[in-house]
């Protein structure tokens, strides 16, 4: 790889031995993908998918103090990830809250270790950092160190920023260094579109649904989707980017997409077209058998199957302020129909703080509280990792809850009616 | 019968060990997420969507695997593994290694005392050949035999 003189200088210790190995692990990342140089962050603030303080996970608060006590900082300011417990709002019993003592007891130090090295606020905690309330929203072109699969994915393709699938610690190292390496999603030839997919359903898709059989299929690679712009129109509105933004967090979860285009609606794929697409591209077609026969593929750990749910989590990525406006009236519909005045299943809503915030400016807000539903800028799946939570049977509309948890899946239309008791 | 195979050296390193197979994407966050958490000294994977691996003991296995999948957390999730002395005896990959995984293998390789060798490009016949069970030895070069 060949390294600025500067780069060079901070690869052989100039700024110390800590800068040093920091540089040097980018660069030896960047060496696995035959990255010929480092290229600067453009993108004003970074994302970082670690956010919590697990006690487990010692040795990376120990790494972070190490590079902290060297004076190294973010050169950026960034976002995080959603905190893990929310004792105030989400349901859990005493036992539980204890044993979320006991797993997340290094969440005061790593939030402290995150303010050192730069984190925007203390309420700079989403996954949905790119959401305009939240204001970490890339430009079209700029260059990025985030993790974080589902923020990844939009940026690059709803957004059309450039970054690539980092993971957590190295996103860090990036936005420390100022540089990454160059290679794949950061290149044109890495966005070219390996997969075709022709969408060729009787009605749209559940998004996390189609996210799904997409990212299973695909793994890794980029597809090119034919036939959604039928159902999402040709402008990137407010309802074409939150159905994205739950598509594409399904394919990076089940899969590990980080660009997908879609016809006539995502930047690339309106200003390249079909051009985009490599020579001899495989066509996977999704028609309503195939999402059916994905749904009907997903396990479930569940002890009892026929259990009464006793939870349900809706906002994994956390939910647009259109989506928890939308999912007002839908309860507020379904709940009238079925006779009841509250919901019939703990629920609970997660949005960004930011998104919270201006949700509760609105008329919604006081009518869902009155429905029973809860709001909270937790992160689902880090209140499943408790033992005690992960043996409950939890139901949720997100995909990537369910593949990392206990959470049993099921579509948005059937999440409603379950927790209104709607037969 | 013993065959041989030429990858592609990510972390360096010899290793003889058991293989333990995933002929689909390993999800390294879902597979590591329950044994980290409750501290199984098994390190049984937790994967429930792996049919492959789910349940199964990777401690110091020859993992065998296409590439990683899932959450980007995964390299950070290898990372921890290998500091805390609960990583596979080595990962060999049939694929291009994923940036998740290169990350964590490098992280571990730069950052912990941890030894796991790497290789990847071992090709599509080296995941058809290789068997749960199997013995497998890596040398300094990345060349691995399967027995």
């Amino acid at each position: 790889m060949q390294l600025t003189k500067e780069q060079q200088e901070i690869f052989d210790g100039a700024r110390g031995e800590t800068m040093a190995r920091v540089m040097q692990t980018l660069v030896a990342y960047g060496e696995a993908f035959d990255a010929e140089r480092m290229v600067p962050i453009t993108g004003e603030y970074g994302h970082t998918v670690i956010s919590f303080g697990l006690g487990i996970m010692k040795p990376i608060y120990e790494l972070y103090d190490k590079i902290l006590s060297d004076g190294e900082v973010s050169h950026q300011a960034f976002s995080a990830d959603p905190r893990p417990v929310d004792k105030k709002n989400v349901p859990a019993n005493l036992l539980q809250n204890f044993i979320f003592d006991f797993m997340y007891s290094q969440q005061g130090r790593y939030e402290e270790q995150l303010r050192s090295f730069g984190i925007l606020s203390d309420d700079a905690y989403t996954c949905t950092c790119y959401l305009p309330e939240v204001g970490n929203t890339p430009r079209r072109g700029d260059i990025l160190s985030w993790a974080e699969s589902s923020a990844v994915v939009y940026a690059n393709s709803v957004l059309g920023a450039r970054c690539n699938r980092n993971s957590g610690i190295i996103e860090l190292f990036g936005s420390i260094a100022g540089c990454v390496p160059e290679f794949g999603l950061l290149t044109d030839d890495g966005r070219r579109a390996d997969w075709i997919v022709e969408l060729r359903t009787s009605k749209l898709p559940d998004a996390q649904l189609f996210g799904s059989a997409v990212g299973m299929k695909v793994l890794e690679q980029v597809p090119y989707v034919k036939g959604l712009d039928r159902w999402l129109g040709a402008e990137l509105n407010d309802a074409a980017c939150t159905y994205l933004k739950d598509f594409g967090a399904a394919t990076a979860s089940n899969g590990s997409v980080g660009l997908y285009h879609i016809e006539n609606l995502t930047p690339e794929a309106v200003e390249h077209g079909e051009t985009l697409i490599r020579e001899g591209a495989p066509v996977y077609v999704v028609d309503d058998a195939e999402i059916e026969r994905v749904k009907n593929s997903y396990p479930c750990i569940w002890k009892d199957l026929a259990a009464k749910p006793k939870l349900c989590f809706m906002g994994c990525p956390h939910m647009t302020l259109s989506q928890l406006t939308d999912w007002t009236l839908k309860v507020e519909e379904a709940l009238k129909e079925a006779g009841n005045r509250k919901i019939v299943i703990p629920t609970v809503f997660t949005a960004a703080p930011a998104v919270l915030r201006a949700f509760e400016k609105t008329e919604y807000a006081d009518r869902l509280k009155r429905y029973g539903v809860v709001t909270s800028s937790i992160c689902p799946l880090m209140y499943m990792n408790n033992p005690l939570c992960k043996s409950m049977p939890v139901i949720t509309s997100s995909n990537k809850l369910r593949t990392y948890s206990s959470a049993r899946f099921y579509p948005e239309a059937e999440i409603l009616r379950m927790i209104t008791g709607l037969k | 019968m013993k065959k041989t195979f030429q990858g592609r050296v990510i972390t360096p390193g010899t290793c003889r060990a058991e293989a333990l197979v995933s002929h689909g994407g390993f999800n390294t966050l879902a597979s590591y997420q329950t044994p980290m958490l409750l501290g199984d000294k098994a390190v049984k994977c937790s994967d429930q969507n792996n049919p492959d691996l789910y349940q199964k003991s990777m401690l110091g296995k020859a993992l065998c695997l296409p590439e990683t999948i899932g959450s980007t957390t995964g390299g950070m999730a290898l990372y921890t593994v290998c500091a805390t002395g609960k990583q596979p005896a080595c990962m060999l990959f049939s694929k291009h290694i994923d940036s998740l995984a290169a990350a964590g293998a490098i992280l571990a390789a730069y950052w912990t005392d941890a030894k796991m060798p790497v290789i990847d490009r071992l090709g599509e016949e080296f995941l058809s050949a290789v068997k749960d069970g199997m013995t497998v030895e890596v040398k300094e070069n990345g060349v691995v035999e399967i027995e």
